[in-house]
Order: C-alpha cells, then sequence, then structure tokens
C-alpha cells in the first residue's frame, strides 16, 4: 500500500490500469445490460419490469460500496498518514453519490408499477436518502478543507462517523417492516434464479471496473491540480525571494 | 403489480436516467483529468 505513496509510481499505474478498468468495464457492463433486456424472460410476479434489477442493483451496491471504500480510505489516512488516502477518498466521493442516486431514481421508477407508488419512507429508503445526503454532506466539507487549506482530517472522521449508516441500510429490511424485499443474496447463498443471477453479476463485475476507472480518473485530476498548485507556489516564492547576487552585498553594507 | 401499465416504459426510464447520470459522470471525470493534466504539462514546459 505504502509503495503507491508516492505520486509518480501510483501515476504510472493508473495510467495503464484507468483505460483497461474502463474499457472491460465498459464492455462487460454493455454485455449485462443487454442480456438482461433483451435474453432474460419476464418474471413471473413482476413481469418486463424485472429487468431494472441490471442497473438498480449495480447502482445500489456501489453506492454503498463507495461510501463503505471512502471509510476505508479515511481510515488510512488518520491511521496511517498515507499521501494518497485523502486524495481517493475526495476522488471515490463524486462517483459514490451518482451511483446513490442512480439507485434511488431506478427504484422509484420500479416502484410504481410493481408497488404503486414512487416512494415510501420506510427504513430502506429512508436510510439510502440518508445516504445520499451523507455524500453531499462529505464532498462540500472536503471541498471546503481543500481549498480554505484546512485539515483533512475533519472530512475523514465524518466519513467514518458516517459509515454507521451502511449495515444500517444492508439490515434496514430485516429489522423494520418495508415494501422493500428481504436480501435476496446472503453470505454464499442466492434466492435469485440463475436466469437472473448470471446477468446481475455480470452487471455488479461490468459496473465496478467502471466506478474503479472513474476513482482512478478523478484521483489522477486531483494529483495533477495539487502539482499544478504545488509548482505556482514555489514559482511564487522563488519571485519573491531576492537573488543574492543582487540582495547580498546590499544587506551586508547596510 | 398493476394491469394495464406498460412495463417496458418504466424500463426504459430507469436505463436512461441511470445511463445519461453515468454518461454525465465519464464525460465530467474525463474533461476534469484532461484538463489537469494538460495544465501541469503547460507549466512544465514554462
Amino acid at each position: 500500500m505504502h509503495i503507491y505513496a508516492n505520486p509518480k509510481r501510483f501515476l504510472s499505474l493508473a495510467r495503464w490500469l484507468m483505460p483497461l478498468m474502463l474499457w472491460s468495464g465498459l464492455a462487460m457492463s454493455a454485455g449485462a445490460i443487454a442480456w438482461g433486456l433483451f435474453a432474460v424472460p419476464q418474471d413471473r410476479l413482476m413481469g418486463e419490469t424485472v429487468r431494472i434489477l441490471f442497473i438498480h442493483v449495480p447502482a445500489a451496491w456501489l453506492g454503498m460500496g463507495g461510501w463503505g471504500a471512502l471509510a476505508i480510505a479515511s481510515a488510512a489516512l488518520l491511521i496511517w498518514k498515507h499521501p494518497l488516502a485523502a486524495i481517493a477518498a475526495r476522488a471515490i466521493a463524486v462517483p459514490g453519490m451518482v451511483f446513490c442516486a442512480i439507485c434511488l431514481a431506478t427504484g422509484s421508477i420500479w416502484g410504481r408499477p410493481t408497488w404503486g407508488t414512487w416512494w415510501v419512507w420506510d427504513g430502506r429508503l429512508t436510510s439510502m436518502l440518508v445516504l445520499l445526503f451523507l455524500y453531499a454532506g462529505y464532498i462540500a466539507l472536503s471541498q471546503a478543507t481543500a481549498r480554505e487549506g484546512g485539515s483533512q482530517k475533519i472530512a475523514a472522521i465524518f466519513a467514518l462517523v458516517g459509515a454507521i449508516n451502511i449495515p444500517i441500510i444492508n439490515r434496514s429490511v430485516v429489522w423494520w417492516n418495508s415494501l422493500h424485499q428481504p436480501p435476496s443474496i446472503t453470505a454464499g447463498q442466492s434466492s435469485i434464479d440463475p436466469v437472473f443471477l448470471w446477468p446481475l453479476l455480470a452487471a455488479v463485475i461490468g459496473f465496478s471496473l467502471v466506478f474503479g476507472a472513474l476513482v482512478l480518473m478523478r484521483m489522477r485530476a486531483l494529483i495533477a491540480e495539487a502539482q499544478v498548485e504545488a509548482r505556482l507556489r514555489r514559482r511564487a516564492l522563488d519571485d519573491d525571494t531576492p537573488a543574492p547576487t543582487r540582495a547580498g552585498p546590499a544587506m551586508e553594507t547596510a | 403489480m398493476y394491469e394495464g401499465l406498460d412495463q417496458w416504459d418504466y424500463v426504459v426510464a430507469a436505463y436512461a436516467v441511470g445511463l445519461i447520470a453515468l454518461g454525465w459522470l465519464l464525460a465530467s471525470s474525463w474533461r476534469a483529468m484532461a484538463r489537469a493534466e494538460k495544465r501541469r504539462e503547460e507549466l512544465k514546459r514554462r
């Protein structure tokens, strides 16, 4: 992990890994969506709307997994002071928030024909909405501290405290009554028919690869911005410092 | 299940929302990366 504390070494890895993850992820996601839309039969209860599964579930997984990764990066910042941890956490936040929003929007669209309503204030939907607000709060906090030159530790602590919401989302359908179905996939077991499960797994892997590529893209942007800022600051300091040949003798005679 | 509703409309709407959001995210992230790295290279050359 600490091998990549050096931005140069990290960038040499990200330069080939990012396009690889992006193109393989896009190809796999497109294949999984086509599989889910055109090759999978309709469900006995949900009819054709079962096809929303192949975008809703990967979005939910990445919305929640994104915050998990953000919390791990924040812990790495607080415990090991890893130089890239704050950059990784900031790079995860926006993609995580977008996938969380996709999960909420596609879930709402799916709810109308299956539940008869766009929205209910139950445990699962409300805790997922709370996650969206947590992402917004983290983005505002980390951007403000980066702009004002404050410590990224405040945003890291916020990310760790917010991680409490992840098990709440996961267990919400077990703890409280909900229109949302109980967990279909638990450790090593699945109640989903293989005809739906395999394209779903392909979609989850494909979208996860795209998510990884997005994080690497945003990390490269943040590193480049930091390097530009550091170079400009160094140049400004050099311009302000009087050259020894001009100022030196003058200072001595004074 | 609501009878009489065209289920495909909901499927198309869900995928449209998801894929437009993902397309925007990919385009904005790529643009931010390309712009920041270009600025760094320009500054290095100066």
